[in-house]
């Protein structure tokens, strides 16, 4: 009972000493309230303002219209160029897209010859290339279609495409949850390192440690008011920043994902506790932070799809929690994902922050024992 | 009577709130000795930092070498004859780098040139007794051993006026001796040179030819040693000191004495015998042997890293014992220390270590509480304890301070009444009184004494004060590891033959020491190095101290583990991860069907699917909720349906439906699904439009030819690649320089940039050199894990991307030492700078929407981030196989980007401290 008691007041006295440290607050709320409004209004995921050229060749009414249909958002206000232009142009980066019109264009769609538009696209803009295609070819067909007056039921199957989840494919639903989550395992690890760290560098850890007290109390202390923390601000921003002011449709149940949450919190603060053995001063946590906390956000599925990584490094992923936390969190918060659906990935989750843990706990008592 | 060397008016001085000096009027000899003497925290260590030229003058007149300090021209022409050691043992050297090294970085800073710096370092190794040691490095090297390389780095360029800030404050008795005999040897080799230095020790005080006694920010009082001793009617220097203080100040009149106690022998409590503590092949405990009983005040007397502090943390159970044992209060300590005795032990025993170990974040009162909480005391007792403590330590006006706010003497006291909350039998003090002034230190010895003789608690001391050994009951004489001499300080005394307990340990030393002490080797030869010295602004010694700075930076950097690794493989590492972290490529999407018709039209539809590169097949479904399950469990990316019936309706004219559910969570991936699945739903209706020959429709009116240029195939990876490329570029080299830099501000060796003739241009071009290599080396790397690894070769000119990536990490590291300018600590530096490069570079140079999508504030950010235009030379010559004069409008904007930012950092960097 003295045991929890201590790992109690040991706790208490963290969230003490975070509430005098500014920069480490100011850093919290930066990262669950602006980051992520930033980043929801930030890069978009689909097409905006992408930079067209058009080479008309042809001057008619049919080609005119079609130009005037490229509009915004999608699309910037499209450029007339020559044709002699469009190799500098494209090689400076400043059309992404050239639509080329042949002369006698609108004259051989309506002689029924079945002219050709040429549509250069800028490969290298991965984002904007293939998704505008799909855009410029679907608006050519239909001004196509309502040019020449065919009615728009003539196809002999009718295909409905319907999004679930997301139905207008609103990029700051995806950004802002995905943003909310890699700062999540960016904070924690960073809160707990560093509140490791500057005991040690402060000299109290040793105070601690000639206090009938354990190693593994005192790491469970950090791991219990960090994890804290970060769970408060993580449901403070899903409630206020996300579902208020980005206005973003939370499918399932908060206190599932919240649960979650807390699982994948005992694995991340654990890490920060991991790397701040590793690292002998402030500065070589931060490098090594860097070096881990980076490729987990970027290698589990938060920003691009995970199936388009090559089929080892999926296999690998499988073992970082961080994989399995972006999977139940998009299915519980855009999918509505129950229980039923994600305790996969919870079980995962829990088994690997479990293992994680007793690891660095063993660490941890090794590199107080190594201290000196 | 010459002129003086040092003339101040009216010198003031402030940090912020904070007055460290008022209208300080002083004026010193050339060609003498002075002392300032004074406890901690009062302003000596200002008033050698701005006669050293290291600090801005704030106010008032300092004159030094005949001219003002206040003028930049005559400080830099003064400077070469000027050497500063800052406070700290070897605070301006660099731990990093061998003792040879060391010399040869000031020697080059200097402007010697190689065979005068080499003569002249052997001069000084010898002269010091460090020629055995030339390669060790300076971390490694013993507080005297340090000290006396500071003062070899000091002199090597043969000062007219050398200043010592406290040179020999933890430093064992004979080393500080031998350090005054070779100052006195120097002096004698060079007699118009003046020192001027500061101590914490009023013994040493006596060897000064002059004294200031300096109190709170102003000077009491000036003279001889003996002027002062006369002037205050006292016999020691420690005395008269004292009796120059304003009454208020002076504490209590009666003098200490501690009880002698109650029995001669009780049981011994604390016991270690051949205790030995190892690190790799480093001995810093050897064999010790000691019985301390209860009761008892033991002292521990000996320098800074002889051993005192890793005993008594093997006697905590802080760390394992390499050999021997330990027994505190019967029991063993070391092994199963968190087994459950280790935990009873602990609770008996009270600790105190150097850094007073407060939490700064938390009040006195909460520092009382949660120590008290922590042993277990219950609700009563702790309240009751507590309150004792508090009128005991005398800590009831400051309970709702920051310990951070108190003086250094009201922390000791807190710290003290911390580690005996839980009231322990045994109290264990590692140099509880360093950095205190005497009167603090007064009273904590009378705390001491009053825990001993009135509780009965045994305590267990360590001290580098000769005075303070002297009063304990028993001391051990601790040097090297080994414990030279264990006994009453009285007898220690007697058995030596000395006449102060200091004279006993320095006979004790010189007995124990293997290496003889240097045999007073002549006076180095102090002519010739200084006129050539003098010529320090000559187009040479610009370059050599510039090249000082690379190597130095190049030797920290190869040194260091973690950064080595970071520098060189960091960018390897992540640029594989972005590699496939950020792929815009969507393939491999699961589907599954929900065929309700299952006829051969159906399967026609379905054909395209199957024979898609992008789709996999799934199992079947079952019915519509399977549909909602299997996409919400994230199974599938897209689901199609099929009504029963498709084939009939579809022959009969009536459009059947088909539908298609497309996992909308990811809105890029989803985007382009739709686009594949339209794309199919083209062909398949053009094949039927076709085989029924009948109405055209729509879509096959015109033809698009869709061209992906540069990337024919269009794998994300050919655009990625370079990209990466161009942000890592900018993110680890910027980071990189900007935390070499602050390490200096950090470490404290900025101050050699205060105080040498290296300019802020030669300093901050010095340090950005190795980096811009180190970039370089980075950057072929890349390219050949692009090229290898990802496919992705260079098609355009290979010179052109070379060149381009020479000027773009000149502009990088610029933003590093740019970003070092403002920051102070390394970790704010490492945070600010990865954050200020990675945004623009990853939102606004072109990496995911291009440059040309960007409008209002993005697109000038965009245009105002080299990685902008990095990125179109890297993507250019990596996939559009473009050459330089394509290209030549981002060169020559990037190539802006180098002077500017050099420009603002010299601009900013501050060439003296405040």
């Amino acid at each position: 009972m003295q045991r929890l008691r201590a790992i109690f007041h040991l706790g208490v006295k963290e969230l003490r000493s975070l509430r005098r440290d500014p920069v480490m607050i100011g850093l919290i709320v930066w990262a669950f309230s602006l980051a992520i409004y930033t980043a929801a209004n930030g890069v978009p995921q689909d097409l905006r303002n992408a930079s067209v050229a058009v080479v008309d060749q042809d001057r008619s009414q049919l080609s005119t219209r079609i130009r005037q249909a490229l509009l915004p958002p999608q699309f910037k206000p499209p450029v007339l160029i020559d044709f002699d232009e469009i190799d500098a142009g494209m090689d400076s980066g400043r059309y992404t897209f050239v639509l080329v019109f042949p002369p006698r264009f609108e004259a051989d769609v309506l002689a029924g010859n079945r002219p050709s538009l040429l549509l250069e696209i800028d490969a290298t803009a991965s984002m904007q290339a293939g998704i505008g295609r799909a855009y410029i070819t679907r608006i050519v067909a239909q001004e196509i279609a309502g040019y020449l007056n065919i009615d728009g039921g003539a196809p002999p199957v009718d295909l409905t495409v319907r999004i679930d989840f997301n139905p207008n494919l609103e990029s700051a639903w995806f950004t802002s949850v995905m943003t909310l989550i890699q700062n999540v395992t960016m904070l924690s690890i960073v809160l707990t390192g560093a509140a490791f760290i500057r005991e040690r560098e402060h000299g109290t850890i040793e105070h601690l440690l000639v206090m009938p007290l354990t190693p593994m109390q005192i790491m469970l202390a950090k791991v219990w008011a960090s994890g804290l923390v970060i769970l408060i601000a993580v449901a403070v921003s899903l409630w206020v920043v996300i579902e208020r002011l980005l206005a973003v449709e939370v499918a399932g149940s908060v206190p599932l994902f919240l649960a979650g949450t807390a699982l994948y919190l005992l694995f991340s603060t654990s890490l920060g506790i991991f790397l701040a053995t590793l690292a002998r001063s402030m500065p070589q946590f931060g490098l090594l932070f860097i070096l881990v906390a980076l490729p987990m956000n970027m290698l589990s599925g938060g920003n691009t799809p995970i199936e388009s990584q090559p089929e080892t490094l999926q296999t690998l992923m499988q073992a970082v929690p961080s994989a399995h936390y972006v999977a139940f969190a998009q299915a519980i918060l855009y999918r509505g994902a129950g229980f039923e659906a994600v305790w996969p990935q919870f079980a995962a989750t829990l088994g690997i922050a479990g293992l994680f843990f007793a690891f660095a706990a063993a660490r941890f008592r090794r590199s107080i024992a190594a201290m000196g | 009577m010459t002129a003086p060397a040092v003339r101040l008016r009216r010198v003031g001085h402030r940090y912020g709130s904070v007055t460290a000096l008022r209208d300080v009027d002083l004026e010193l000899p050339a060609g003498g000795t002075v002392g300032i003497i004074g406890p901690d925290g009062v302003g000596k260590s200002t008033l050698l930092g701005l006669i050293a030229g290291a600090r801005r003058i704030q106010r008032g007149r300092v004159e030094v070498l005949g001219g003002d300090l206040a003028d930049d021209r005559h400080r830099r022409a003064v400077c070469p004859r000027i050497a500063y050691m800052p406070q700290g043992l070897g605070r301006n050297l660099y731990a990093e780098l061998s003792v040879h090294e060391n010399l040869a970085f000031f020697g080059r800073l200097f402007g010697l040139a190689r065979a005068e710096r080499e003569a002249r370092i052997a001069d000084l190794l010898a002269a010091t007794g460090l020629d055995p040691y030339p390669d060790r490095r300076a971390g490694h090297l013993s507080g005297g051993m340090r000290q006396k390389l500071g003062l070899c780095c000091a002199l090597i360029h043969d000062p007219d006026l050398l200043i010592l800030d406290e040179p020999t404050t933890g430093v064992d008795p004979l080393s500080r001796r031998q350090f005054w005999e070779l100052i006195d040897r120097m002096r004698a080799g060079r007699p118009g040179m003046t020192v001027l230095a500061s101590t914490a020790y009023m013994d040493e005080a006596e060897r000064f030819a002059d004294l200031v006694a300096v109190h709170d920010g102003a000077v009491l009082a000036t003279g001889t040693p003996a002027e002062l001793r006369a002037r205050t009617g006292t016999d020691s220097l420690e005395a008269a000191f004292i009796a120059l203080l304003p009454e208020d100040q002076r504490g209590d009149a009666v003098p200490l004495v501690i009880p002698p106690r109650p029995e001669a022998h009780a049981t011994p409590v604390i016991v270690a015998r051949g205790l030995t503590r190892r690190f790799g092949d480093f001995t810093a405990v050897d064999h010790v042997e000691f019985e301390i009983e209860r009761g008892e005040i033991f002292g521990f007397l000996g320098s800074n890293g002889c051993g005192k502090t890793t005993t008594m943390k093997m006697l905590t159970g802080l760390l394992p014992a390499t050999e021997g044992e330990a027994f505190v209060l019967g029991r063993p300590v070391g092994n199963g220390g968190a087994g459950a005795g280790g935990l009873e032990t602990r609770r008996r025993v009270g600790y105190m270590s150097q850094s007073f170990s407060l939490y700064g974040e938390l009040t006195v009162a909460q520092n009382l509480d949660l120590h008290a909480r922590l042993f277990g005391l219950d609700d009563r007792h702790r309240e009751q304890r507590t309150a004792a403590e508090i009128e005991h330590f005398g800590l009831r006006d400051v309970l709702d301070k920051l310990p951070d706010e108190l003086p250094l003497g009201v922390r000791q006291r807190l710290s003290l009444a911390v580690a005996v909350i839980h009231e322990p039998e045994i109290l264990i003090l590692d140099e509880p009184t360093s950095g205190v002034d005497p009167l603090a230190r007064d009273r904590f010895w009378r705390l001491l004494a009053a825990l001993s003789r009135e509780r009965g608690v045994t305590i267990f001391v360590s001290t580098h004060f000769m005075n303070e050994a002297a009063r304990c009951d028993r001391v051990a004489l601790m040097h090297d590891g080994r414990v030279l001499a264990c006994d009453t300080p009285e007898a220690i005394r007697r058995s030596a033959g000395a006449d102060s307990l200091e004279d006993a340990f320095i006979a004790r030393l010189l007995e124990a020491s293997p290496e003889p002490a240097p045999a007073a080797p002549g006076p180095p030869a102090a002519t010739g190095a200084a006129d050539a010295v003098r010529s320090i602004d000559s187009g040479t010694s610009a370059w050599r101290r510039l090249y000082a700075y690379s190597l130095r930076e190049a030797l920290e950097v190869m040194r260091d583990p973690v950064r080595l690794a970071f520098s060189l493989l960091g960018t390897a590492f992540l640029m594989l991860v972005f590699g496939y972290g950020i792929s815009y490529d969507i393939e491999r999407l699961n589907y599954a069907v929900l065929d309700g018709d299952r006829s051969a039209e159906s399967r026609t539809v379905l054909e395209g699917f199957r024979g898609s590169r992008y789709f996999v097949e799934q199992p079947p479904l079952a019915d519509h909720a399977d549909i909602d399950r299997r996409l919400m469990r994230g199974d599938l990316a897209l689901a199609i349906e099929i009504p029963p019936g498709f084939g009939r309706d579809l022959q009969r004219g009536r459009i059947p439906e088909i539908g298609v559910w497309i996992d909308g969570s990811m809105p890029f991936r989803a985007e382009t699904i739709r686009g594949y699945v339209q794309g199919l739903e083209v062909t398949y209706l053009d094949d039927l439009a076709r085989r029924a020959s009948g109405a055209r429709l729509p879509v096959d009116v015109a033809e698009i030819q869709a061209r992906f240029r540069y990337n024919q195939d269009f794998r994300s990876i050919n655009a990625m690649a370079p990209s990466n490329l161009a942000l890592l570029l900018v993110f680890i080299p910027a980071i990189l320089t900007a935390v070499g830099v602050v390490r200096e501000k950090e470490m404290g060796s900025i101050t050699n940039l205060y105080v040498t003739p290296v300019t802020r241009l030669e300093f901050l071009l010095g340090k950005q050199l190795p980096y811009v290599a180190i970039a370089m080396v980075n950057f072929l790397v890349m390219v050949a894990i692009a090229t290898l690894v990802f496919g992705v070769p260079v098609r355009g000119s290979f010179p052109t991307l070379v060149a381009g990536a020479l000027i773009y990490v000149l502009a990088t590291t610029g933003i590093g030492l740019l970003m070092s300018t403002f920051t102070r600590t390394q970790v704010a530096a490492l945070f600010g700078t990865a954050i200020l490069t990675a945004v623009p570079t990853v939102q606004f140079s072109g990496l995911l929407q291009p440059v040309s999508s960007l409008q209002g504030g993005a697109q000038v950010i965009g245009t105002l981030f080299p990685a902008t235009y990095f990125m179109k030379i890297s993507v250019g010559t990596f996939t559009k196989a473009l050459g330089f004069v394509d290209l030549l409008p981002q060169f020559a904007a990037l190539a802006l980007f180098f002077p500017i930012l050099l420009v603002a950092a010299v601009l900013l960097l501050r060439g003296q401290d405040r």
